[in-house]
């Protein structure tokens, strides 16, 4: 071997440019394999650079940015209201999150406070989202391992909650239910029922999907030990929501920094034991969801026990405007974890500057680590077991 | 066929051994037997792709190909056209030659398997007395036309997917091999018609009861053709999530669509075999084969027909429960299909062929034990456990009901 052939003495330095681990690659011999854009696992269009030899992976290197649409930009140029509907884009599988964290930081800026009543239907609004929203998350990862059969069962229980919401809202994927200081619409007639209905339904067919999958030993083997992440790893990486708690870390901001109602509510905080393999593996992960919804469905009974009547929407200026310079910052559970919005006000109609941060960025983040070593199809399973959401991810 | 055929000949009033064209009827209906066995084999798949369809969409709540014909049965028909006609592209990286000739490596593999396999009591191509042999031999070829493809195509996908199925079938061939070997042990015969008449009709009398090394090999066997058919819980060779779709990624038209064929015909292939060497063929209950092979006339075809049937039942069935497998399980990982191989199927498949041979000198020491042991594998092994099944899919559909529909009251 001459010595420009010669393999890079540390062949696993993280901050280097994806080109010059691909340079890298082409050097040691192995495979480079282009996991996406096109790839029908990777959750829409998300690149891997996956460096491999043979069926085991040397590392997997994410590639975003494929579904930049620059919606902090949008926020930016749009008045105050008029970015909420952009806010549905950011992660258009639990839009009412995005949705819920634009609005709370505009309140938090407004210093309002929003009526009782309101609050109750964003957060029914809210847990439905997730748990539609985690039955995407379980189904599709039972299909990314192989079995095809959950997805629809999801789907399935997923429609039903899609016709529950476009009852509240007219929409079924990107709501744009919540306005700054309320909701858009007060629940229609009988809606109590139906939520009451649907979560009596979901709870049984919650037990089916546990017998058909959770504890399918075909799945617990593929997915026990697979790619544990500790607790101080987790930490670390910033992962948030489900990917966290799995890890052992009980923190939800729903109990810990409460916002809402959600201090009034009666639910826990599932998180992962290792119950099959390793704690934090993906098996934790998904197993967590399963719980969060169970969870969900609690608070849904509660809300609609407690949903008392008034107004749905507090008084709000019609024009939005602030002082230049000032700022504020919110903090909600989103499907996806931890989700914030910080927004510094422009002189006049909108925002200076907006951020979102979400859970399935810093999420891709860990996925170089956690690829080493692991087999291609082990890939696909950590992907879907970590819950990324393209436009989440680049928004 | 060929004392049919040499009666034939007889009828027509010439002797087959003396008259000079008898070579040349044997081979214009050896030709009539190749054009009906293909056929056979491409519309059995063509339905079986249609029913798999049908069955996963009962099975997924959803509703299936239903336009086309009577509960969409025609479905298959429309496909096949639409395969045919589409244009075959043919990647310009890809090395032409492989990539066009490998598709009839796997159907040539797949369709020579009918030759050998029985239909019912006198229908069979050629009743070889090496047929489990021939059928294990030819299968073979069904990877040598994988993995060509795979290669061929000149992508990386196609070939990680290739050289799953490679490691794959080799691997398999032999717990599935050694498997098929009990019931030859059993029936002191390779020929699938006499390994069927060393059983009987009623399912005590089956091998697969005959005694617990027998269970276990009919699973060794059809787990093992499972994998050889790269069906879920093996279908790593073309994981839909993983590979995009394995060595067929970039096929297109009729090519695919042999593909396509292999896989679903191959479906009707591992049930038949199992029927055959484990679950009694197309034996009648309560009528032997010696009472067949003595009739004669219009009762001779109705018992013909019946044992027909009764194959075929039994193969459908099988054929179902391949599907329903592939619709229910999830995939296993490339190391665990290969340590499933290694350290379990093959040293439990040897140990069950040393086992019943020490158990045929058993039985034929105290025959008693050999009955007796029939009829608890038939209790222990065959009614507890569907017992058991049935228990738990009622309880399934008393927790969570079979169908529900409250959305249209909303």
């Amino acid at each position: 071997m001459t010595e420009a052939r010669r393999a890079p003495e540390n062949p696993t330095m993280d901050m280097t440019s994806n080109k010059e681990v691909l340079r890298r690659i082409e050097y040691t011999g192995d495979m480079l394999l282009n996991m996406g854009p096109q790839h029908p696992s990777t959750h829409g269009v998300i690149n891997f650079l996956v460096q491999t030899d043979g069926e085991v992976m040397k590392r997997a290197i994410p590639e975003v940015g494929y579904l930049h649409r620059s919606i902090e930009k949008i926020g930016e140029k749009c008045t105050y209201n008029g970015f909420m509907p952009y806010t549905d884009r950011v992660d258009y599988i639990a839009a009412m999150f995005a949705n819920q964290g634009w609005a709370m930081a505009v309140e938090r800026l407004l210093g309002m406070e929003v009526p009782k009543r309101a609050e109750y239907c964003r957060v029914i609004a809210c847990e439905l989202n997730r748990i539609s929203s985690h039955l995407i998350s379980v189904g599709t990862m039972a299909m990314d391992v192989g079995a095809v059969t959950p997805f629809p069962y999801a789907l399935r229980e997923r429609e039903f909650i899609n016709d529950l919401l476009e009852e509240l809202c007219g929409a079924r994927l990107t709501y744009n239910y919540l306005r700054i200081g309320g909701v858009a619409f007060d629940l229609p007639e009988g809606y109590a029922d139906k939520v009451i209905t649907f979560v009596d339904h979901f709870e049984k067919i919650l037990v089916e999907f546990n017998r058909l999958i959770t504890r399918n030993e075909i799945f617990v083997q593929r997915l026990a030990g697979l790619a544990p992440i500790s607790r101080e790893m987790a930490i670390d990486y910033c992962l948030v929501g489900p990917n966290l708690r799995a890890s052992g870390v009980p923190f939800d901001v729903r109990k810990d920094l409460p916002y809402s109602i959600y201090p009034e509510l009666q639910f826990d905080v599932p998180v992962g034991h290792g119950e099959r393999g390793a704690v934090g593996d993906s098996w934790d992960r998904f197993w967590v969801r399963c719980e969060e919804m169970r969870q969900s469905c609690r608070i849904l009974r509660q809300c609609i026990a407690q949903i008392p009547k008034g107004e749905t929407m507090g008084k709000v200026p019609r024009k939005i405007k602030f002082t230049e310079g000032i700022e504020a910052y919110s903090r909600i559970e989103s499907a996806r974890g931890d989700m914030q919005y910080y927004v510094v006000a422009g002189g006049g109609e909108n925002a200076y500057r907006v951020k979102v941060r979400t859970g399935s960025f810093t999420a891709m983040g860990i996925i170089d680590q956690l690829s080493r070593g692991l087999m291609i199809a082990d890939l696909v399973a950590l992907i879907a077991s970590l819950d990324v959401v393209a436009p989440e991810i680049d928004r | 066929m060929q004392q049919w055929l040499d009666s034939l000949i007889r009828g027509w009033g010439h002797d087959p051994s003396a008259w000079p064209w008898t070579q040349f009827v044997y081979l214009a209906f050896m030709g009539l037997f190749a054009f009906a066995v293909i056929n056979f084999a491409a519309i059995t798949a063509g339905i079986f792709s249609w029913a798999e369809r049908r069955v996963a969409a009962r099975m997924q709540s959803r509703v299936g190909p239903n336009r086309v014909g009577p509960g969409g049965f025609l479905q298959w028909v429309a496909d096949a056209v639409k395969l045919l006609t589409k244009e075959d592209l043919i990647p310009a990286e890809s090395d032409k030659v492989l990539f066009r000739i490998a598709p009839y490596f796997m159907m040539v593999g797949f369709a020579c398997v009918f030759v050998a396999l029985p239909f019912s009591h006198r229908l069979v191509i050629a009743d070889m007395n090496l047929g489990i042999f021939f059928i294990l031999a030819v299968t073979a070829l069904i990877v040598v036309g994988i993995i060509m493809s795979g290669w061929s195509s000149n992508s990386k996908w196609s070939l990680f997917g290739a050289i799953r199925s490679a490691a794959q079938i080799i691997s398999y061939e032999i717990p599935a091999g050694m498997a098929l070997m009990i019931p030859v042990l059993l029936a002191g015969t390779l020929s699938t018609q006499g390994i069927i008449r060393a059983q009987g009709g009623w399912p005590w009398q089956w091998f697969v009861f005959d005694n617990p090394a027998t269970f276990a090999a009919f699973f060794i066997y059809f787990i093992s053709a499972l994998a050889e058919g790269n069906r879920t819980p093996f279908d790593l060779p073309e994981a839909e999530s993983e590979l995009v779709s394995g060595y067929n990624t970039e096929y297109s038209g009729m090519r695919f669509s042999y593909f396509f064929l292999v896989e679903w015909g191959n479906m009707w292939v591992m049930s038949a075999l199992a029927t055959t060497m484990f679950l009694g063929g197309w034996q009648i209950p309560g009528v032997s084969a010696a009472q067949l092979d003595a009739m004669t006339g219009g009762r001779a075809v109705v018992f013909e027909l019946l044992s027909l049937a009764i194959f075929v039942g039994k193969t459908l069935f099988w054929v179902f429960v391949v599907m329903w497998l592939r619709w229910t399980l999830p995939r296993i990982r490339v190391d665990q299909m290969m340590n499933m191989c290694w350290k379990y199927l093959v040293p439990v498949s040897f140990v069950s062929v040393i086992f019943v041979a020490g158990w045929m000198m058993v039985v034929r020491a105290a025959p008693a034990v050999g009955t007796v042991t029939h009829w608890i594998m038939f209790l222990a092994a065959g009614v507890v456990p569907a017992a058991l099944f049935v228990s738990r899919v009622a309880r399934n559909i008393r927790d969570t009901g079979d169908r529900f529909d409250f959305t249209s009251n909303w």
